[in-house]
């Protein structure tokens, strides 16, 4: 290794009773990428956010060049070169790509902006690193591909000579991740030192020089690229062995939900172009594909809060008109959103009322809410799907994503329904949360539901599903066997690469 | 038709254009500037009439005009610094906040007024700004009466709203405002202090709104009298609706609402009789809402308007 | 200096919160009082004397609780399904000349019995039409309803000048813009004899009463809740989310509309502009100091009002403008809201 351009020494960092950064250090050299391999809440983002001086860390400091950085403090950190990528983009979308990256670059002080110059910088940058962006485009007018080259460019404009990448392929399909890698690598060659974190095995061992694992907030081993393997990693990123539950075969029944043709348009986007799928008892249907590509239409179109534009749906063989929210739920459909916090729970109500609140015909008498049913109802969740953290009365916000999760789970899958629309179910959790919904999933399954299983995860869709469809764009492919179908091929499928005569035969 | 021929043919009608439009151009560049930087400022009203009075107040007391204008920016700063306490730090309903301020405001401005001037048969007056002939200009026809004899503050009003428009637009203090009503999180990110901006912005903009109500009792009037704001400061929220947030468009929208306003002034003497003088003081208001409507969807609405910022939530 | 959520608020805050804020902003007036150059212990105890110093003023207390109890309740409603009905002033008025109209020109020989629950329904139905509108500009173009709501007031205490001033115009009333009087039937009958205190307070009350137990009991009040709350979330719910706020507008309004029909049926007999001293402004306050709960409204009012009436005395009697009274209950908004926030967050480091 050459000499380390930044340092994280012995930094904690707790939030409540919840240790975040527990004594990690960590050492990057010039033209390294080192990836920070991690789950949800292994603490990656919180020691990033420590780096780049959004939080300021309990003990510990942060080196660059061997001087000590001024915690808590963003400016600081950008002058020392320190460039990050969010998971979710900081960009302001109203904004042209030029505006976004000069934003704070100069003295807030001077007389004129010194837009010439600056875009000059930038399409000196572009070319230098072959990102190609158009500067007087608005942000919000480019796909998430380009806006992920702005939050980039950001960085390198600023200078940055160490940049740090949160989750930066969650966003991407598989060919936008390899020409994104491609571009880090091309960075470090430069003479940059980058940071990229990550859960997915593949794209650490393809992309990194050297993996940190950091587990429950600790730092558990560090390992050279070529020196490990995915096995080791898995083990060393789970800790304790947990075997996600994996379908067993059975039959499928009949065919309970059927889409023809059906399209969908929102504020004159068409979300949704003339798909088509059949769904039958006892069996999961994947729906994979990069977000964002019509799979939130897709679900609310299931679940009753959109209605559809042309096409046909059949609900048990008959046909439906736009299907309401009561009619979803009466007809015994079980809606899992894809958004806990902002659709699936009201955090501000009580469990109880969350557990009733898509089912009130049920639980109210001319009007009224019988709260006693209700709580009851809830009291039968909690206890059947092993939600912890709160009674019926608690605030739904106060419990953990996976007990929330496990709470619309329970509302849903107690009553048995036909029909289960799970959109993005484990997305979020930790571990052991990830094999208590799947381990229900299947459950529902081997009763006898049908389960649509709308997803990115190409490991949680491989393990659930009985055939798999991928969506792009808002179309459907056909669908393939589970069993035809392996990593390579789902990619090229979430790439829109489909060939629709070839697949009919498999599937059917 | 010969009616409505003849009100628009008189220099008189632009000259009260311009006066018109004056509070309503400095009312509605103070709520786009905190806008911009994504606070709601409905402590305006309220503002705009402690602006009125203490402006007045202060000239009344021997102080000259454009010092009673400065003591009404500053008082405008001081409650804009009390809306972006509450909103900014706090990060509280910017919607209620804002009516606080204005129920305190104005409240405050009476119990102030009415403490510190007896009541009297008729409101003490003062000497307030007196038109300025631009040279040349002036002395033009028709064109000359009716744009350029206004009194300074007007001139000024204009002015400001195109330097205004330069800050927001050309220069890097302009973009760091912008990138914060847009999205804080990522104006953080570049090393802005949102909260900063927003401060500043708000207290900056409270301090318009103060001298657009100074100037109704320094150079419309020369006397102060409770409610003489009259809704103006919830019209200037419509503006900047209606100027899509943007400087220039706000400067127009001002002057189309007081070429409308003075029109109905004028229309009202000619048909008093005919209509109710009420249906005419109804205009701007209906005016206002319409201007909403027409604009609500079209306009590109900084995205983290109401949004409280804070560090570290998403 | 940063902000944390607390995960459990106690009870006894969130109670202790807006007596704590009426104390705070009492401090604050004192101040005011105190640069005014007058004592200021002895100022408190006459807004105290004021309020409550006699039979005339206690009901007179009483008598001012009653709108604010409506308006008061009339916000808190809207507010808690996140409908910014700042409109409350223009509702009243609406309210009010609606009675006054079909009381004086088309009801007015009706019995008392059958009278008197028409015009209170006319009443609030002329609230409720007023704040449709802003509602309907909300659903169909996306304009915010704190504006139009508020810019209606203008339009609504307009509209009354001019019908009071024309057709509904008192000829009895030597030129003075006032609207004829209810008929005699139309008035609401007296709680006490020798006072002002009239029925309405009764009905105000047990409309507090009823909008809770709709608000804790009834589907349609955890469905408004949950739009307040997250509208995605109660969307995803199957709550009708434009039905939903329909229903609020129209109770909302409605409560607005008939505090100023009852103001007019009971105490004043007819319409001036000058029928509310900023009832529908006041109940914004007394909503958020109730921290929108409909019991609290009561008490939220009852201070309201003891602080006009008593102001109003203490201002005679001590040259110190009764505009304090206004100050004083602006300043408890802003107090509250700041205390609301401490019940929610606490300081960290």
């Amino acid at each position: 290794m050459t000499e380390a351009v930044l340092d994280i020494r012995n930094v904690c960092k707790r939030f409540g009773d919840n240790l975040a950064n527990d004594d990690i250090s960590l050492s990057l050299g010039k033209g390294e990428i080192v990836a920070l391999l991690g789950e949800n809440g292994a603490g990656k983002t919180t020691l990033m956010s420590i780096l780049f001086g959004h939080y300021v860390p309990d003990t510990g400091k942060v080196l660059v060049g061997g001087r000590e950085l001024p915690s808590g403090k963003p400016r600081a950190a950008i002058r020392a070169g320190i460039g990050m990528v969010h998971q979710h983009f900081s960009l302001a979308p109203n904004l042209t790509v030029l505006e976004n990256v000069m934003a704070g670059t100069e003295s807030l002080w001077h007389f004129r902006s010194g837009t010439a110059a600056a875009r000059r910088k930038l399409s000196g940058i572009c070319q230098r690193f072959g990102l190609t962006v158009e500067p007087d485009a608005r942000v919000g007018d480019l796909s998430v591909g380009e806006q992920q080259r702005v939050e980039i460019l950001k960085a390198l404009y600023n200078d940055a000579r160490i940049l740090v990448l949160d989750e930066p392929t969650a966003v991407l399909t598989n060919l936008e991740a390899e020409r994104l890698f491609a571009t880090l690598k091309e960075m470090a060659r430069e003479g940059l030192s980058l940071i990229f974190i990550s859960h997915k095995l593949d794209e650490v061992m393809a992309a990194a020089d050297r993996i940190v694992v950091l587990r429950g907030g600790r730092k558990v081993a560090e390992r050279l690229a070529e020196k490990t393997n995915k096995a080791e990693l898995a083990e060393l990123m789970v800790g304790r062995k947990l075997a996600r539950p994996v379908r067993e075969p059975s039959t499928p029944g009949e065919e309970v939900l059927k889409a023809a043709g059906v399209s969908v348009i929102i504020d004159g986007v068409e979300r949704l172009k003339s798909v088509d799928f059949s769904l039958r008892a006892g069996e999961v249907l994947g729906i994979i594909g990069v977000s964002g590509n019509g799979q939130t239409t897709l679900a609310h179109l299931l679940s009753g809060t959109v209605g559809r534009d042309r096409g046909e749906l059949l609900l048990f063989g008959q046909p439906v008109g736009d299907l309401t929210v009561d009619e979803a739920v009466g007809a015994g459909i079980g809606r899992i959103p894809e958004d806990r916090n902002e659709e699936g729970a009201i955090g501000e109500m009580a469990i109880w009322e969350n557990a009733v609140l898509e089912r009130l015909p049920r639980f109210s008498r001319h009007g009224l809410v019988d709260r006693q049913a209700a709580q009851a109802f809830a009291g039968e969740i909690i206890d059947a799907f092993d939600v912890r953290g709160g009674r019926p009365p608690t605030r739904t916000r106060l419990l953990s994503g996976g007990n929330m999760q496990k709470l619309i789970l329970g509302r849903n899958l107690i009553d048995r329904p036909r029909i289960l629309i799970a959109a993005q179910p484990a997305r979020g959790l930790d571990e052991g949360a990830v094999v208590a919904v799947h381990a229900r999933l299947l459950e529902a399954r081997r009763a006898g539901t049908a389960v649509l299983l709308i997803s990115e995860d190409l490991e949680e869709v491989m393990a659930l599903a009985d055939r798999i469809q991928a969506i792009v764009n808002g179309r459907l492919s056909l669908p393939i066997a589970a069993e035809s179908a392996d990593a390579t091929k789902l990619g090229l499928m979430m790439a829109g690469e489909w060939n629709d005569e070839h697949e009919v035969s498999h599937a059917l | 038709m010969s009616v409505v021929f003849d009100i628009l043919a008189s220099a008189g009608l632009w000259a009260a254009v311009l006066r018109i439009a004056t509070p309503l151009i400095l009312g509605t560049l103070g709520a786009l500037l905190c806008e911009r930087s994504g606070v709601l400022n409905l402590g305006i009203e309220g503002i705009m009439t402690f602006g009125a009075m203490i402006g007045w107040l202060a000239v009344y007391n021997g102080a000259d005009l454009w010092t009673g204008l400065l003591v009404a920016a500053l008082s405008g700063g001081v409650f804009g610094l009390l809306h972006a306490g509450l909103t900014v730090t706090l990060g509280l309903s910017q919607h209620v906040s804002g009516l606080g301020v204005t129920l305190f405001a104005s409240s405050f401005s009476y119990y102030v007024f009415r403490l510190l001037v007896p009541v009297a048969g008729t409101p003490p007056t003062i000497e307030p700004f007196q038109p300025i002939d631009v040279p040349m200009l002036s002395s033009l026809p028709f064109v000359g009466p009716a744009l350029f004899t206004q009194t300074p503050p007007t001139y000024a009003a204009i002015f400001l709203a195109l330097a205004l428009a330069y800050v927001i637009f050309r220069t890097p203090l302009g973009l760091a405002i912008r990138m914060t009503g847009e999205n804080p999180h990522a104006a953080e990110a570049q090393g802005i202090n949102p909260m900063a901006v927003r401060y500043g912005a708000v207290v900056a903009g409270s301090a318009l709104m103060g001298v657009g109500g100074a100037f109704l009792t320094l150079s419309a009037f020369n006397s102060f009298f409770p409610t003489m704001v009259q809704g103006r400061g919830w019209i200037c929220i419509a503006l900047v609706v209606f100027a899509s947030w943007r400087p220039g468009r706000a400067l127009l929208g001002a002057l189309l609402f007081a070429l409308f306003d003075s029109f109905q002034l004028r229309l009202q003497t000619r048909l008093s009789g005919v209509v109710p003088y009420q249906i005419f003081l109804m205009i701007p208001y209906l005016l206002s809402i319409a201007a909403l409507a027409l604009m609500a969807r079209r306009a590109r609405v900084p995205q983290a308007l109401m949004q409280p910022y804070r560090r570290g939530e998403r | 200096m940063r902000f944390e959520r607390r995960e459990h608020r106690s009870l006894a805050l969130v109670i202790a919160t807006p007596v704590l804020a009426v104390l705070c902003a009492l401090a604050l007036a004192g101040v005011l009082i105190a640069i005014a150059g007058a004592p200021v212990m002895e100022a408190y105890w006459r807004i105290l004397v004021g309020a409550f110093g006699s039979r005339l003023s206690a009901t007179e207390t009483l008598t001012r609780a009653s709108p604010l109890i409506l308006t008061g309740l009339a916000a808190a409603v809207a507010f808690r399904a996140r409908l910014w009905n700042i409109g409350g002033e223009g509702q009243f008025y609406l309210g009010a000349i609606a009675v006054a109209a079909a009381s004086s020109q088309l009801l007015g020989g009706l019995p008392a019995a059958v009278q008197i629950p028409l015009l209170l329904v006319t009443g609030a139905a002329a609230g409720i039409v007023l704040l449709l509108v802003p509602l309907w500009l909300r659903l169909r173009f996306s304009v915010d309803e704190v504006v139009t709501t508020l810019l209606l007031n203008f339009v609504a205490v307009l509209f009354v000048s001019m019908l009071i001033d024309s057709i509904l115009k008192d000829p009895m009333a030597f030129g003075w813009p006032q609207s004829q009087p209810v008929a005699d039937a139309a008035v609401l009958p007296k709680l006490l004899s020798r006072s002002r205190l009239h029925l309405g307070l009764i009905i105000a009350a047990m409309l507090a009463v009823l909008v809770h137990l709709v608000q804790s009991r009834t589907v349609f009040g955890m469905q408004a809740r949950a739009a307040g709350l997250n509208p995605a979330g109660a969307v995803f719910a199957g709550v009708p989310l434009g039905r939903t706020l329909v229903t609020v507008a129209c109770i909302s309004g409605g409560l607005a509309g008939l505090a100023g029909a009852l103001e007019v049926m009971g105490v004043q007999g007819y319409v001036t502009t000058d029928l509310s001293p900023g009832y529908g402004y006041s109940g914004i306050v007394v909503a958020m100091l109730a921290n929108l709960n409909p019991l609290g409204v009561v008490l939220a009012a009852l201070f309201t009002a003891v602080m006009f009436v008593g102001a109003d005395g203490m201002s005679r009697s001590m040259g110190i403008p009764s505009y304090i009274a206004d100050v004083t209950v602006a300043l408890s908004l802003i107090s509250m809201l700041t205390g609301v926030f401490f019940t929610q967050y606490r300081i960290s480091r």
